[in-house]
């Protein structure tokens, strides 16, 4: 009965359109589409491909900075004023001019409606009261940023990469202005950007259409890209085999491994600034002694994890900056040694080991991590007890510092070093009732004077000497930290052999289709 | 529900129990709303998971992550948001999903006419099958056909339904390509029509983009044809009891004396008494199918509304969860009252 009644459906497709590039995706994370409020992963690729923001890094080598929307960039001799001039001629997909007011509009305006993301303008000093005495249009094409000190410029220039320096289309924006929201409502699921492509309609849970920029400098190749949510990644395989998409982009270990033998298909991966990680929570009395926290970085098997649960998924990696960003230590120094795991446990009175519970999220990789973790634990005699649940949960739990061990991963706010070293490494106040509360605070440890280190390396001028700065601040929380980093975090994309171009940058919002092609 | 009326004029009679049907509709109504609010609120307080981080993410600074808190009104005591909550409810403010941002009842309004298009055809599907299969098992009782409607049915109960959604996925679109893949219609398709009722097969028709339609036709298919194996496998088993309840009884063998035909016996006599309890099988496998099969939604890329409450329930996003279960406790209600008409309908002996 199926094959009479399908034999009548002409319309199935063999393939995605020449100039069309469809992508299968979990993005049900996406709560927002403008630039001033996004802060996950799916919504910060988007913008990445949609707007362009004051300066810009080299895909290959991180340490390249250049200017995107900034043509130069000035500092004034005592450090504090930054002066940026606008490259002309820009123009935004709406056809207005980009210049210099919009720039300073678009982070006036991050600084003053004042979500997730605007602490990373905060960190120099903007609040609502001042921003606009403290970024100012000086011409057409030229403002100044007054910083309130004399900060690295790496650090300041790595922070205008990150998607909330991103510039919005003042005039577009003020349109569609109401009750002094300065375009929020408005710009949350809608578009006002001058990038490569323009987000075109947004249905969420459903598919996110962008179309090509006429006005954009360097005309994209592709003139749509579609993301379509497909939750489930064995169809995601399915439809990726068929042709209906182009790149599969959430496929597990398998699923990557057997299409690796299709000649149809290609697997591309990068790493990315995601870590994998145990938080060992210092209110626990067992895991505060030093030498418990250096015997359980003796009892994972990194490289076991990640050639086998999380193979294509991550790369043995153990300090708090990942490979990449400016500083980052690679020398993995701990690996499975039982017999100096059970002597340092000895020596912390715990000879025959000790229980423990750790909440675990129940998906199959983080699943499939914890049980490898307590296996290679229960050879010192350190009973693992595992505790399912659901991210939401353990993460709430975590954020309440009520856990023994989390398991789960960190991805960094933005592509300089002080965004690990401030989480990892610096706590201002471990008292139950902080202001900032940084992981180090969510497993209860205080780094002593690594906090003032980790202070003073986001002033050094000279780039050589902060990056020593930050190798010590790793040496130090690799030693002695409540963390057992394990993985970097590697992204695979699977895509169709015709596909060529499609990047996968650094971090998660330079993931670019820019350039993408389909021969 | 039986209001048994013993004798008097026909005309006023219905009119009184049109009237008492519709009160005690509305009654039920509220009633069952109220109590599922109250329930899913408490419920939704008490899951230990936090949906201030759905809303500003895990990397939010303190400050935002406080101010958020307030928006949503978590520093109040339960029973002041629960009352927050109920004013707002009954003037017809459901609140904003998180994660969609849309109104709550927008959102629903877009999931739930897919889940109606796939539960109704599933059903239909069921339900035209299956009764014909039960009818005929419990006919020949015994036979070969008897033995594999009771396959079918056990089948349909024990296999998961993700992994045959799966299963044929790969076999009818991965591997022989007779029908298009996951998702609603094809993205080329997606813009050439305005949707109205929501309802694509009903869009697509109406404005006559038959391309489009075709498109969405084969995409329904397959998942419509799952579902309706398993209301089939349901459908089919409880048919053929009843069946055979009402073979067994008097008036059938009474009928047969009368020298009836048959297919009379079966399908006139037999069938319409064991019609009465099927309606309420029907209805039962048609509401759970409404409430969105989860699975199926998510083998399939199906944006309904079992995805949706899922998804929302595992962010806390609490509004979505409360408005979803309230759509779908007014579509329970709104089944039993059409169950309770056709009883009424079907058998003389509710009038």
């Amino acid at each position: 009965m199926v094959a009479t009644m399908a034999t009548s459906f002409s319309a199935v497709q063999a393939a995605t359109p020449p100039d069309t590039l469809v992508q299968a995706w979990q993005m049900d994370d996406i709560i927002s589409l403008d630039p001033a409020e996004v802060f996950e992963f799916t919504a910060s690729e988007l913008l990445g491909n949609t707007y362009e923001r004051l300066i810009a890094y080299d895909y290959k080598d991180v340490s390249k900075l250049y200017g995107e929307v900034a043509e130069s960039w000035t500092v004034s001799p005592d450090g504090k004023t930054f002066t940026f001039k606008v490259r002309q001629g820009k123009k935004f997909a709406s056809g207005n001019p980009l210049t210099a007011e919009d720039a300073v509009y678009s982070l006036q305006r991050a600084v003053i409606l004042d979500k997730s993301p605007a602490f990373i303008l905060g960190q120099f000093g903007f609040t609502k009261d001042n921003v606009k005495d403290k970024i100012k249009q000086t011409g057409p094409y030229e403002f100044t940023m007054e910083l309130d000190k004399a900060y690295a410029p790496t650090f300041v220039l790595y922070c205008m990469t990150s998607s909330v320096a991103s510039v919005v289309d003042k005039k577009l924006v003020m349109q569609n202005e109401k009750d002094g929201d300065m375009g929020y409502n408005w710009l949350k699921t809608k578009y006002a950007g001058s990038g490569p492509f323009s987000i075109r309609d947004w249905k969420a849970n459903e598919v996110v259409v962008l179309e090509r920029n006429p006005h954009y400098d360097k005309k994209a190749p592709l003139a749509r890209v579609i993301y379509r949510h497909i939750k489930e990644t064995a169809t995601q395989r399915l439809m990726l085999e068929k042709g209906d998409v182009d790149i599969a982009r959430n496929l597990n270990p398998e699923e990557i491994e057997a299409l690796s033998k299709n000649p149809d298909i290609k697997v591309d991966s990068g790493p990315k600034g995601g870590l994998w990680y145990l938080g060992l929570n210092q209110k626990n009395p067992n895991l505060a002694k030093p030498e418990v926290r250096e015997a359980l970085k003796y009892l994972v098997d990194y490289s076991a994890i990640a050639d086998t649960i999380m193979k294509h998924k991550g790369t043995v990696h153990q300090a708090f900056l990942p490979k990449g960003f400016l500083g980052a230590n690679t020398d993995n120094p701990y690996k499975l040694d039982v017999a100096k795991a059970k002597e340092l446990l000895a020596k912390a009175g715990l000879k025959d080991g000790f229980s423990v519970t750790m909440d675990t999220r129940s998906t199959a990789d983080v699943t499939g991590t914890a049980q490898a973790i307590q296996a290679t634990f229960a050879q010192a005699g350190v009973k693992l007890e595992i505790i399912p649940g659901d991210g939401k949960q353990t993460l709430t739990k975590y954020r309440e510092r009520r856990h023994d061990i989390y398991i789960g991963r960190w991805g960094a706010d933005y592509q300089d070093p002080n965004t690990n070293a401030d989480t990892f490494a610096a706590n201002d106040d471990n008292s139950d009732n902080a202001k900032a509360k940084p992981l180090s605070w969510r497993n209860a440890w205080d780094p002593g004077p690594l906090t003032a280190q980790t202070r003073a390396a986001v002033l050094e001028k000279d780039a050589e000497k902060r990056a020593a700065m930050y190798q010590d601040l790793q040496k130090s929380v690799l030693k002695d930290g409540p963390f057992i980093i394990y993985l970097q975090e590697i992204e695979v994309a699977a895509q169709r052999k015709n596909v060529d171009g499609f990047i996968i940058g650094p971090s998660f919002d330079t993931n670019s289709v820019a350039q993408a092609k389909k021969n | 529900m039986a209001s048994s009326i013993a004798n008097g004029s026909g005309g006023r009679d219905a009119l009184r129990f049109y009237l008492t049907k519709i009160v005690q509709f509305v009654l039920v109504l509220a009633t069952t709303l109220l109590g599922l609010v109250a329930v899913t609120f408490l419920i939704g307080r008490v899951v230990p998971i936090d949906p201030v981080i759905a809303i500003v993410g895990d990397r939010a600074p303190a400050h935002v992550y406080e101010r958020a808190r307030q928006e949503l009104g978590l520093d109040l005591p339960l029973i002041q948001q629960f009352w927050i909550y109920l004013k707002k409810a009954v003037t017809g403010d459901f609140g904003n999903s998180v994660l969609t941002t849309n109104p709550v009842m927008v959102d629903i309004a877009n999931a739930f006419p897919a889940t109606f298009e796939l539960a109704t055809l599933g059903t239909l599907i069921g339900t035209l099958i299956g009764i014909p299969l039960g009818v005929l098992a419990a006919v020949k009782r015994g036979s070969l056909l008897d033995q594999f409607v009771r396959f079918i049915g056990l089948a349909g109960y024990s296999i998961p339904i993700f992994w045959l959604g799966l299963m044929g996925l790969l076999l009818f679109y991965a591997k022989l390509g007779w029908v298009a893949g996951p998702g609603r219609i094809d993205v080329t398709y997606s813009y050439l029509y305005t949707p109205v009722t929501g309802i694509v097969l009903v869009d697509t028709a109406m404005q006559g983009q038959w391309d489009a339609f075709w498109d969405a036709v084969s995409h329904i298919v397959l998942p419509a044809c799952l579902l309706g194996y398993f209301s089939l496998a349901y459908i089919s088993r409880m048919t053929r009891s009843f069946m055979l309840n009402e073979l067994a009884q008097e008036y059938v063998i009474a009928a047969r004396v009368k020298g009836l035909s048959e297919m009379r016996v079966i399908w006139k006599h037999a069938l319409r008494n064991a019609a009465v309890p099927l309606v309420t099988v029907i209805a039962l496998s048609y509401a759970n199918l409404l409430e969105g099969s989860v699975l199926t939604e998510t083998v399939f890329a199906w944006p309904g509304l079992g995805q949706y409450i899922t998804n929302s329930l595992q962010n806390a996003d609490m509004n979505a969860v409360l408005g979803g279960t309230l759509a779908i406790g007014t579509v329970f209600v709104l089944l039993n009252l059409v169950s309770d008409l056709l009883y009424r309908l079907l058998d003389p002996r509710t009038r």
